[in-house]
């Protein structure tokens, strides 16, 4: 086990970035025009950076699957985007919004990644609003904020419920100046399908062409990663269905080590699961809990009575109702951050108090928030004496227009009137806070192999706050590798053009080749999908909200039975040299077969609950804490980095000490 | 429920395609219609026979991935959502359901029922943006105040998901809802006005060599748009146009 270095600069904690950006080498405008740029994915992260590095001057070649920059699967955040500018006078500060991203990731995240996020968050929003994003105003023509979990002010900058497509559209915007000035060249419908690497370094990659099934070779001077997180390990997501790991795992096998993968993260509002035939899982934005209260009944037979029909939610008078957030966690309340809402629910609809058919759901419910605002536009627009009815009217008109389109797709979904209504709500995978280990420079253990976004593992330690995933995309793309990259580009201002003709790109093309011959012609029993959700269910099972030592044991030795039965027995319609939907995911179940089982080990490894990572033997005994998760900062502090050795249970731990000198490791108290 | 699909395929842009029938059962009223069309799939994958290439992604309908013609419709019969929010309880048992692309000269068929949309790519290349660079030094946020009014309006214009459902609609297969919706967006942003004329004239030019047809106001393209994207945005469009013409 060797210690891995950081790169972080000397010096103050506020002073290392703007220090480090004085210092580094720059790469003269000239030779700019000189070095290519690859990067992979073009959700926030990898189209803000496309689109940076192309202005800069390089030559950006950038790929995703979809047939548009603009689908990556960015644009379907919902909330918003934190930034520490204090608008609202409420005591924010880059301080504050950096303490609260160290405490929120549970003391897991790297200091000064997370300081530099917090200091560029503000950058972001002045950036975004020059490009046009039409975030949401208030009547004075300034920029409104809402708060989100887990924080006590009021930071979340908001584009209605569609922030995510707003600043995705903002950088695609720039990337699409960019094509037209013909300094990124675009490929759409392309998928990388590995990483080469020459004298060590990256130098191009494989991709494969969707439309017409063509291998193709591309080389660069140095590759970034922006391909988002592996949430579809578990099948069931909030992902998308083409969201896929495999950028990032085939450079992990080519030796870009791969950071705490058992850190997911369960988000707890989303529309809960209707049957087996079930594709994906739709998230809704957790601004819902600024003004919804979650609860379940408080008595068995209303439990009953509500899953025969027998009874409607809204019957079930105040004194019957468990508000569990606001008993459990007074303080904060519905505002919990994501992790401890999503194992609350977890623990009531374990107890049995789940109020849906399948026992895996608790309401969300608006009806006082209705009245709240009803009874406030009253009083606002003189009414006299306004009827029970005029109040709920009135009020349901402000929330239809904070969550109106939230609303419609709930409605959508599940066929019920949220507005009458409570609705039904369950935890799903959302996001990921493991992955691609990367320095300070946001480079991966592999020289010219950078990974940036979701993709990395580097700022929500382990469980991300609300609103921070943009942040971060954006931080990495508009303001952070743009800088970092030059520092390594400026040794290669001399290497010229890199040739695709080289033994390594040979090596690196057969291989892809014969895998995909492989899939092909295999004609196995089972579909792919037959084999994803298998191991979606394993991953749920053993790798969810809650894991111990015996389920992980088991689901490591379940997913290898099930991979090796995957490359016996997968079947693969047609054939490689046309669109193949079935060939695309066969290769995305196969790598995430071999991160299921990496996965697994990892949080059999961390025998501490930290965010998102519970682990049934760490809890709190006794104390007001009774029942909570126990971190374990003597043993754990430490982000847990795996290096790739054949099999994924044969990966070697390296571990990068954390060390926290500018914030205090405390328990994380939302009491 | 049971049901018969008609599905438009084609096995690649160079070959001819035909309409085949297949029966789907047991088909929950609460599954979405591309769940329905996995179902299927799967159905095939089992029988030796080629699954149904459709484009999808975020399942959610905000990517604007999904497309389908269905039972003459684009994104089917219900209204304001996409394909891959529709919902099987609009269809009822014994019907029979049939599933086109979506098309349009500018949109040719990729396979069966995946169309190739880059020609909107490249109205988008041709202006949708704002020239600005990425600095840490561009103007606070606040100090360019937008009346909440035409704050929200842009953001309207701006919730265009690209499916190209105005297209496949239209009679004319005109692009002019898309159009017009980035046009609005940036017209009514103080931040957009500087390259306001170029940007109408450059996207309208492109939109037009792509083979794009014209708007006759008959307003097929708003019923049909998810998002409820105004035509508004066409007229306001014309407007820019005509002022930058002058």
């Amino acid at each position: 086990m060797s210690i891995l270095d950081s790169k972080t600069p000397k010096g103050p904690l506020a002073d290392k970035w703007t220090k480090y950006k004085n210092e580094i080498n720059l790469v003269n405008p000239a030779n700019k025009r000189n070095i290519d740029i690859i990067v992979v994915g073009t959700g926030l992260a990898g189209g803000s950076a496309a689109a940076t590095l192309a202005e800069l001057g390089y030559n950006v070649k950038a790929y995703c699957y979809q047939d548009s920059p603009r689908r990556a699967h960015s644009i379907a955040a919902q909330g918003g985007i934190n930034a520490a500018k204090n608008y609202q006078g409420d005591g924010d500060s880059t301080y504050r919004l950096f303490y609260d991203t160290v405490k929120g990731g549970d003391y897991r995240s790297r200091e000064s990644n997370v300081y530099r996020l917090a200091e560029v968050s503000a950058n972001i929003i002045d950036q975004c609003v020059a490009q046009g994003v039409p975030f949401a105003r208030d009547y004075g023509g300034l920029l409104d904020n809402r708060s989100f979990g887990g924080v006590l002010v009021s930071r979340t900058f908001y584009a209605k419920g569609q922030t995510g497509q707003q600043l995705l559209l903002g950088a695609y915007s720039a990337m699409n100046r960019q094509i037209a000035r013909g300094k990124i060249e675009m490929f759409n419908r392309h998928e990388m399908l590995d990483v080469v690497k020459v004298d060590g370094k990256a130098r191009g990659i494989i991709t494969r062409n969707l439309i017409t099934g063509e291998i193709e070779r591309h080389s660069a001077h140095a590759v970034v990663i922006a391909s988002g997180g592996y949430g579809n390990v578990y099948f069931l997501s909030t992902n998308a269905m083409g969201s896929n790991a495999t950028a990032a795992w085939k450079i992990h096998k080519k030796g870009a080590y791969f950071a705490n993968p058992c850190y997911t993260q369960i988000h707890p509002t989303c529309i809960p699961r209707s049957g087996d035939y079930q594709s994906k899982l739709t998230l809704m934005s957790e601004s819902l809990r600024n003004d919804g209260r979650i609860w379940v009944p408080k008595n068995m037979e209303d439990v009953m009575a509500i899953r025969d029909g027998k009874l409607k939610p809204t019957q079930v008078s105040e004194e019957n109702r468990d508000y569990y957030l606001e008993r459990r966690y007074p303080a904060f309340g519905n505002l919990v951050p994501r992790d401890v809402a999503s194992r609350a629910a977890k623990e009531r609809c374990d107890a049995g108090y789940g109020v849906n058919a399948t026992g895996e759901a608790v309401y969300l419910d608006f009806a006082s928030a209705i009245q709240r605002y009803g009874k406030e536009q009253v009083k606002l627009h003189n009414v006299a004496n306004a009827s029970e009815e005029k109040i709920i009217e009135l009020g349901a008109a402000i929330v239809k227009e904070k969550y109106g389109n939230l609303f419609q797709m709930y409605e959508k979904i599940v066929d019920q009137d949220p507005y009458k209504t409570p609705m039904m709500i369950y935890p799903a995978t959302h996001y990921t806070m493991g992955g691609v280990w990367v320095d300070y420079n946001l480079m991966t253990t592999v020289p010219g192999l950078y990974c940036i976004g979701e993709a990395n593992f580097s700022d929500h330690g382990a469980n991300r706050l609300g609103a921070s995933a943009l942040m971060q995309g954006l931080a990495d793309g508009y303001f952070v590798l743009p800088y970092t990259i030059g520092d390594y580009l400026a040794d290669d201002i001399r290497t010229g053009k890199i040739a695709t003709n080289s033994s390594e790109f040979e090596a690196a093309e057969k291989l892809v080749k014969e895998k995909i011959d492989f899939f092909v012609n295999n004609r196995g029993s089972h579909s792919v999908d037959y084999y994803h959700k298998k191991l979606g269910k394993i991953m749920w099972e053993k790798c969810g909200m809650s894991r111990n030592t015996k389920g992980l044991t088991e689901a490591m030795a379940e997913i290898k039975m099930l991979r090796e039965d995957f490359w016996k027995n997968v079947m693969v319609p047609g054939d490689a040299k046309e669109m193949n939907p079935e060939l695309e995911k066969a290769g995305r179940v196969a790598d995430f077969l071999e991160l299921g089982e990496l996965f697994a080990k990892d949080a059999l490894d961390r025998e501490e609950s930290c965010g998102g990572h519970f682990r049934e033997e760490s809890i709190e005994l006794d104390g007001v804490q009774k029942g909570e998760a126990k971190r374990k900062d003597d043993e754990y502090a430490y982000s847990a980095a795996w290096e790739y050795k054949g099999e994924p249970g044969d990966a070697v731990l390296h571990k990068e000490e954390l060390e926290f000198k500018d914030i205090e490791l405390k328990q994380r108290s939302y009491k | 429920m049971n049901l018969t699909l008609k599905i438009w395929r084609q096995k690649d842009a160079g070959s001819k395609g035909q309409m085949v029938d297949y029966k789907v059962t047991e088909i929950s009223e609460h599954m979405s219609f591309l769940e329905m069309m996995d179902v299927l799939n799967e159905q095939l994958i089992n029988s030796g026979e080629e699954p149904v290439a459709f484009d999808h992604d975020c399942r959610e309908g905000i990517c604007g991935m999904c497309s389908m013609f269905i039972n003459g419709e684009a994104h089917g019969p219900d209204r304001g959502v996409t394909t891959c929010q529709l919902h099987m309880r609009m269809f009822k048992d014994g019907n029979t359901i049939t599933i086109e692309p979506f098309r349009a000269k500018a949109f040719p068929v990729i396979k069966d029922l995946v169309v190739d949309r880059t020609s909107f790519e490249r109205i988008q290349h041709a202006g949708g943006f704002i020239s600005v660079n990425t600095s840490g030094n561009t103007q606070d946020a606040n100090s360019i105040p937008i009346s909440k009014e035409a704050a929200d309006e842009a953001m309207d214009a701006a919730t265009c998901i690209g499916c190209g459902a105005c297209v496949a609609t239209c009679k004319n297969s005109s692009a002019m809802l898309f159009v017009g919706a980035k046009v609005s967006q940036y017209a009514l942003l103080p931040q957009g006005q500087v390259e306001a004329s170029e940007r109408v004239l450059n996207m309208v030019e492109q939109m037009d060599k792509e083979g794009f047809g014209n708007c006759t106001n008959t307003g097929a393209c708003e019923i049909e748009c998810p998002k409820g994207i105004s035509l508004e945005n066409i007229a306001r469009m014309n407007r820019e146009y005509l002022k930058a013409s002058l």
